[in-house]
């Protein structure tokens, strides 16, 4: 896989936007969400969307196809929740391996039709490895500071068993993202790393934290930097941000990324910040002339968008990457 | 960060990122090897500490984080954390005590140092942490298979680890062991687990020197020669150490153990020791070990003579108990409370003032109180004493030093007391009533909420659902005695509805009597009648609405008033405003200084937020006095009704009055030293005289500013043609050109200030403390002259510290090129290197009519024209001292020490003018060498008594900032040695010296003066930029039209 270090060595590449923005849109019901299959099921599912990837299959891949109709280079799978842990919720832990192979599944269809149209411009997967609903370094209880809700391990093997999933059904590459602990992403990558081992393969690795608001610092406290250091460790194909903040509110955080990493990096930010009623309304064109700055900046190498953001959002960043060329790597000196 | 400039080429984003050693706890931490000795704290290690050990066996977390805490606070860049004892389960411990560091943000901000000899407790230790660790230690004891399997898991888990000088064999205890295995372990790291280099980090294992022993003679000089070895040799790797070790036979005399850690440490250092467990308290200057002991010591260290051991002994023996003898008298200890504080703070002595509060404390009411009234005293005295002139302000700054010590020690008491509902001032008969008051009043809000009105019922719903812009709402709020309807804490903003402020019906006030405690208190109450609030309930909101959005009233409020200070966007320099800041502080105002660089909707935005009462701003640079302008302008839309105050070097009298003040409605005054800014604050807040005050501070600006505005349309200027014709005419000769000896571009990236002591001007050192007179004469002046030497003493000290442990960072990069004068007033410079494109350094001329046969300087006349056919040379030049400025005031701040932080810049200041005139003299004697045989002593080089200038761009001759742009892309200053340029051409770090070198004996300095408009529109053209942008840099210079 190193094409698509190749790749970005030449240009922007452009990953998807919001998949849960898109499956709104449709309106599920709680019928919808169970299908045939969980029809009986004990819990309300309506809410989980990483289930629709074996009850709504079909749209799933339609949200694939007109992300990568709008010039996406690369998809998300839809398993951001896909772990033991965050499915506990609803009592799906037995299916974890499922959901993470059929969605995987699912987008490397999709993404193999538009290659083999376009083979000049190759699609990629990457597989979504959420935050999990639990802090490892954090307690939820404000009484215990010393107390925590889950352990690295925990995570770890929830993670192994998320990442080896996806690999099976056809992730290209695996994308830690959505991190506001930085020691939940410390245990996705050391299960990457075990499963890498055992396999004897390489995989291309995106991080990405979140910055959760102005004190410019991910929810577990670390500066940019400081979070950038934190996961250093492992070659990793890019580290960024995503979620939280908007396109205009990241660019300091970006601009200290891209001055201290040497791994090529990414962004995906929600379209602008949530208005009163928690709607992102910030429009494509609006999105899109706030990236213009990181373009012009020269801040990064890959560039999606995440809460709020549709095709059209990606169309037009699309359209606005090609003019650019990408950050250029730092190299040891 | 560099803007609006035409000739610097596309940025080429290929950048370097080199091979450190980064670690992060919360925020980062990157070793260079510009870094300073990196400290790692060791008090949290149960094998180091048995104060550390008893708090965790007996499971006392809470102090046992208090250790930690204080370590960070008193500057460990690296926290080491030990649990390795027998009689506790090390793994729970570990586990547990780091959770709750992690819980803590002001301990983990550092990286933290995981330290077991057991795998396990390691292990489990870097499960719990987010940052980047580092592992204390593995080795190759166990072999090399259980070596490669721990350091691939810790690559796994994203740590650095030391690695010790151990092996199957045993602990390397000579220099060929150390390196072989070093070597071993380095290779293996590096070419099987792939193990960044840059994340090793040995230790060479310190042993004891002085045991009587022959085979541990070497044992320190063994360390540091491999140490130097290591790092020659096996590339980024780091070397750390446990330093007591070394002294471990001098135990109990700690004055020789002292001497022995620092003269070990300057030696290792030297060669690359980088790392270290040091206790910081047993650690003695370098430079103030008394000759004859360093001379013992040394012999020892470094193993110089056979009876090096025997002679320390014996000189230890007539040493001990003479070093540390007390001379200081204390007979003051014994004096009264109130005496001793106020002795304490008019002094400046930090020593006993924690436990004299203390006792002050415990015979207090409140906490409050202390301040109020026993420190309020002391510092009256202070005020009075500074009043009469008969203190200065480093003592004033001496003071506040033990002022903030003694306040920060009472604010968790005072937080405290807050928490307890507070009885309005003067009202005797609360204090017993409190409680049972309370209760009633409880009683009676609870009733209230259950039953309110109608309009009550309608407002409450009405503000819980709509969301005021985030504001939060609370109902039937106890304040005192009293009960508010609705109250917004955060803004402390009161709604009353229907005229009523709910209190006991027995105990009734009027509202005016109620409203002014209210007021008092730092609440604003508005209200509205049931009718307003039933009928337009929109209305309503908008009234509160903007209340809540209100910019600060203006004076009032219970402290004497808030003051905000920023030193504006794009300027970096603050040593005035921290002065000001200081003695405003002492005379109990508060203060909110936002530091440097600070953007204008910050200080809106805060000085809104923060309520104050009036904004600071300083400035040292010209393009500065635009931000204060357009500030004033902000406040002035955003309808601000505090004063604003302005200082800083480039600002005056004249500026504020003409440019500042007729653009804010509201007073504006000029403030340039820290006395009078007490003064003037004082008369601007003081409710009876403040707006006669106001009035009169308008019209003397008001006619200050006719005055000047009159003055300045008599002069007579010329065209710039005929300038151009009345030009510096030189007649250049071949013999006084010199062709420089070394052409292009030098960097010097590493330089040592301690040889710049020589050259340093102390005259501006005074000065910035508001001590006005020449040096040395001032040392002796009747009247500041005490004062004078005793801060010149406390900043001799500080260098001396600063320099030996090499706590700043000198660096320079200077040019020499060939050039020739163009188009009469631009400079043709040809960088060396062949493909690179000539740059041209655009020169102002003077345009203010002369009398007959004084010429209209521009700095091109110095000069050869190309015309002449001579080829002459020119030379620009950026040095710094500032490196590490930042981080050394920063670390006196956190311990509420201004003094040492104002002073601290202020020399870093000095050491950069020093650095650019030694550089001057290099120049002309060795590397221009056109004055090779110059012999000036120091007054002479302050005097400027040499051949050649050195003038620098935002400065008269050349008053044009933009300038350093071309001086920045010729010379590749930021790449070179990392000084930047502000959005507003600051240079940073502050203490920074750019300029142009000349060396024609007929080149002399001079003031470029006012230029027209014709010149103005020219050099815009020349410089290919628009003309607005030109208007904007060069505003200072423009006549007035």
């Amino acid at each position: 896989m190193t094409k698509i270090e190749e790749i970005l060595q030449e240009r922007i590449l452009v990953l998807d936007g919001a998949m849960g923005t898109m499956l709104q849109r449709y309106k599920f019901t709680e019928e919808d969400f169970r299908g045939e299959r969980f029809k009986d099921w004990p819990s309300p599912l309506q809410g989980n969307n990483d289930l629709l990837s074996l009850t709504q299959p079909e749209a799933i891949a339609e949200v694939h196809r007109k992300y990568f109709a709008a010039g996406a280079d690369i998809v998300e799978t839809n398993t951001f929740s896909g772990t033991t842990v965050a499915m506990a919720d609803y009592h799906m832990e037995d299916l974890v391996y499922e959901l993470n192979y059929e969605s995987a599944r699912i987008a490397k269809q999709v993404a193999q039709s538009f290659t083999d149209k376009e083979p000049q411009k190759p699609r990629f997967v990457a597989g979504s490895i959420g935050p999990t609903n639990k802090t490892a370094s954090m307690s939820p209880d404000v009484n215990d500071p010393g107390f925590r809700a889950i352990s690295f391990d925990e995570l770890r093997v929830a993670y192994k068993q998320q990442v080896e999933a996806l690999l099976d059904g056809g992730a290209d590459i695996l994308l830690v993202e959505t991190i506001f602990d930085t020691l939940n992403a410390k245990a996705a990558l050391f299960a990457i790393e075990e499963v890498k081992e055992e396999r004897d393969i390489e995989v291309p690795i995106m991080v990405s934290g979140t910055i959760t608001d102005a004190s410019g610092r991910t929810l577990s406290g670390q500066t940019a930097e400081a979070f950038l250091i934190s996961v250093s460790h492992i070659p990793i194909l890019s580290v960024g941000f995503n979620c939280a903040l908007g396109a205009k509110q990241l660019t300091p955080h970006l601009e200290v990324i891209s001055a201290k990493s040497h791994f090529f990096t990414s962004a995906h930010p929600n379209a602008g910040l949530p208005n009163a009623f928690g709607e992102y309304d910030e429009t494509p064109e609006q999105m899109a002339s706030q990236i213009k700055e990181y373009l012009e900046k020269g801040l990064v190498n890959i560039i999606g968008g995440c809460c709020g953001t549709t095709p059209e959002h990606i169309k037009a960043i699309a359209n606005l990457v090609k003019q650019y060329n990408p950050r250029e790597l730092t190299v040891f000196g | 960060m560099t803007q609006g400039n035409s000739h610097i080429p596309a940025n080429n984003n290929r950048q370097q990122t080199f091979r450190y050693l980064k670690l992060s706890g919360l925020e980062p931490l990157v070793i260079t090897p510009e870094s300073n000795f990196v400290n790692v704290g060791e008090r949290t290690n149960v094998a180091g500490s048995k104060k550390f050990l008893r708090l965790i066996k007996e499971e006392r977390f809470e102090e046992a984080l208090s250790v930690a805490r204080e370590q960070v606070e008193n500057g460990a860049q690296i926290i080491d954390i030990n649990m390795d004892d027998g009689l506790i389960d090390g793994k729970e411990a570990m586990v547990k005590f780091l959770n709750l560091i992690v819980a803590e943000p002001d301990i983990s901000r550092v990286p933290i140092m995981i330290d077991s000899s057991k795998w396990e407790i390691i292990e489990a230790g870097l499960q719990v942490v987010q940052g980047k660790c580092v592992v204390n230690s593995i080795s190759l004891k166990e072999g090399e298979a259980e070596f490669i399997r721990q350091a691939k898991l810790i690559k796994r888990y994203g740590a650095a680890m030391i690695v010790m000088a151990f092996d199957e064999v045993g602990q390397a205890d000579n220099l060929e062991r150390r390196k072989e295995i070093a070597t071993r372990s380095y290779r293996i790291l590096v070419d099987i687990v792939k193990f960044p280099p840059e994340d090793i980090i040995f230790d060479l294992n310190i042993f004891p020197v002085a045991t009587g022993m022959d085979e541990h003679k070497r044992n320190a000089l063994d360390f540091i020669e491999g140490t130097k070895w290591v790092r020659e040799n096996l590339p980024y790797c780091s070397v750390s150490g446990g330093v007591s070790n070394v002294s471990f036979s001098f135990r109990g005399n700690n004055p020789v153990r002292e001497a022995m850690h620092s003269v070990f440490l300057y030696h290792a250092i030297k060669v690359g020791m980088n790392m270290g467990i040091v206790n910081p308290t047993l650690l003695e200057v370098y430079d103030d070990i008394p000759k004859d002991l360093l001379e013992h010591v040394e012999d020892v260290i470094l193993n110089r003579r056979d009876d090096a051991t025997e002679r320390l002994l014996e000189f230890a023996e007539t040493f001990q108990g003479k070093a540390r003898e007390s001379t200081i008298d204390l007979s003051w200890r014994v004096e009264p409370l109130q005496n001793r504080i106020t002795r304490a703070l008019v002094k400046g002595i930090d020593q006993y003032i924690i436990q004299d509060v203390e006792e002050a404390r415990l015979a207090a009411k409140q906490p409050i109180e202390v301040i109020e009234g026993n420190l309020m005293i002391g510092m009256n005295v202070v005020g009075d004493l500074f009043g009469s002139g008969k203190m200065f302000l480093p003592q004033v700054v001496k003071s506040a030093r033990v002022m903030k010590k003694a306040v920060a020690y009472l604010e968790p008491f005072i937080e405290e007391a807050k928490k307890a509902p507070q009885p309005p001032k003067g009202e005797q008969y609360w204090e017993t009533a409190n409680p049972v008051l309370y209760g009633l009043l409880k009683e009676h809000a609870r009733k209230m909420r259950s039953q309110p009105t109608k309009a009550e019922q309608l407002l409450w719903s009405a503000l819980s659902v709509k969301n005021l812009d985030g504001y939060k709402f609370r109902r039937q709020h106890i304040i005192g005695e009293f009960i508010a309807d609705f109250i917004c804490l955060k803004k402390n903003l009161i709604i009353e509805v229907d005229g009523s402020i709910h209190q006991l019906p027995d105990n009734k006030k009027s509202d005016a009597e109620r409203t002014q405690w209210l007021e008092q208190q730092g609440y604003r109450v508005i209200r509205f009648t049931n009718d307003e609030v039933l009928g337009n309930l929109e209305g309503v909101f908008d009234v509160i609405l903007k209340e809540l959005q209100a910019p600060p009233l203006g004076a009032g409020g219970a402290s004497a008033g808030k003051i905000l200070m920023a030193t504006v966007k794009g300027d970096v320099h603050d040593i005035g405003k921290n002065i000001v800041s200081v003695v405003l502080a002492c005379n109990n105002y508060e203060i909110v200084d936002l530091g440097v660089m600070v953007p204008p909707e910050k200080i809106i935005n805060k000085a809104i937020e923060e309520k104050v009462d009036i904004i600071g701003l300083s400035g040292l640079i010209t393009p500065s006095l635009d931000e204060m302008v357009f500030l004033a302008k902000e406040m002035e839309r955003q309808d601000f009704k505090v004063p604003l105050l302005i200082g800083g070097a480039t600002t005056s009298k004249a500026h504020t009055a003409v440019k500042i003040a007729p653009a804010y409605s509201q007073a504006v005054v000029h403030v340039n030293d820290a006395s009078r800014a007490v003064t003037v604050v004082g008369d601007l807040l003081q409710k009876e005289t403040s707006d006669t005050y106001k009035e009169n501070i308008k019209l003397d600006y008001d006619s200050f500013r006719e005055k000047f505005l009159n003055r300045t349309k008599q002069k007579e200027y010329l065209t710039l043609s005929q300038a151009r014709a009345n030009k510096h005419s030189i007649d250049f000769k071949e013999e006084d050109i010199k062709k420089p000896k070394e052409l292009g571009v030098q960097i010097w990236n590493d330089f040592d200030l301690s040889q710049l002591t020589d050259y340093i001007d102390w005259t501006p050192f005074f000065r910035s403390w508001d001590l006005h007179g020449r040096y040395p004469e001032i040392l002796k002046d009747a009247i500041v002259g005490a004062q004078a030497t005793e801060l010149f003493d406390d900043a001799q000290a500080l260098l001396k510290k600063v320099l030996s442990e090499k706590l700043l960072m000198g660096k320079a990069v200077f040019g020499l090129f060939p050039a020739n004068q163009v188009n009469d007033d631009d400079i043709e410079v040809s960088p060396l290197g062949g493909d690179l494109e000539a740059a041209v350094f655009r020169t102002l001329r003077q345009q203010l009519k002369k009398r007959e046969g004084v010429p209209n300087i521009a700095l091109a006349d110095f000069i050869a024209p190309k015309e002449s056919s001579i080829q002459d040379y020119i030379g620009c030049f950026c040095v710094s001292a500032g490196f590490g400025t930042k981080e050394l005031a920063n670390e006196f701040e956190r311990k509420h020490d201004d003094y040492n932080a104002i002073m601290v810049k202020a020399l870093a200041d000095r050491l950069a003018e020093a650095f650019a005139e030694y550089l001057h003299k290099e120049v002309r004697t060795k590397n221009w060498g056109y004055a090779s045989d110059e012999d000036l002593d120091n007054v002479a080089l302050i005097d400027e008594k040499y051949r050649g200038i050195r003038p620098a761009p935002g400065y008269p001759a050349c008053p044009d900032h933009l300038e350093k742009l071309t001086i920045w892309e010729l010379l590749r200053v930021k790449e070179n040695i990392g000084v930047e340029l502000t959005e507003s051409l600051a240079m940073w770090p502050a203490a920074s010296v750019s300029g142009y070198y000349f060396a024609h004996p007929e080149a002399k300095y001079f003031g470029l003066g006012k230029i027209k408009e014709d010149q103005l529109k020219d050099y815009a053209h020349r410089k290919g930029m628009d003309l607005e942008m030109a208007r904007k840099w060069l505003a200072p210079n423009l006549v007035d039209d």
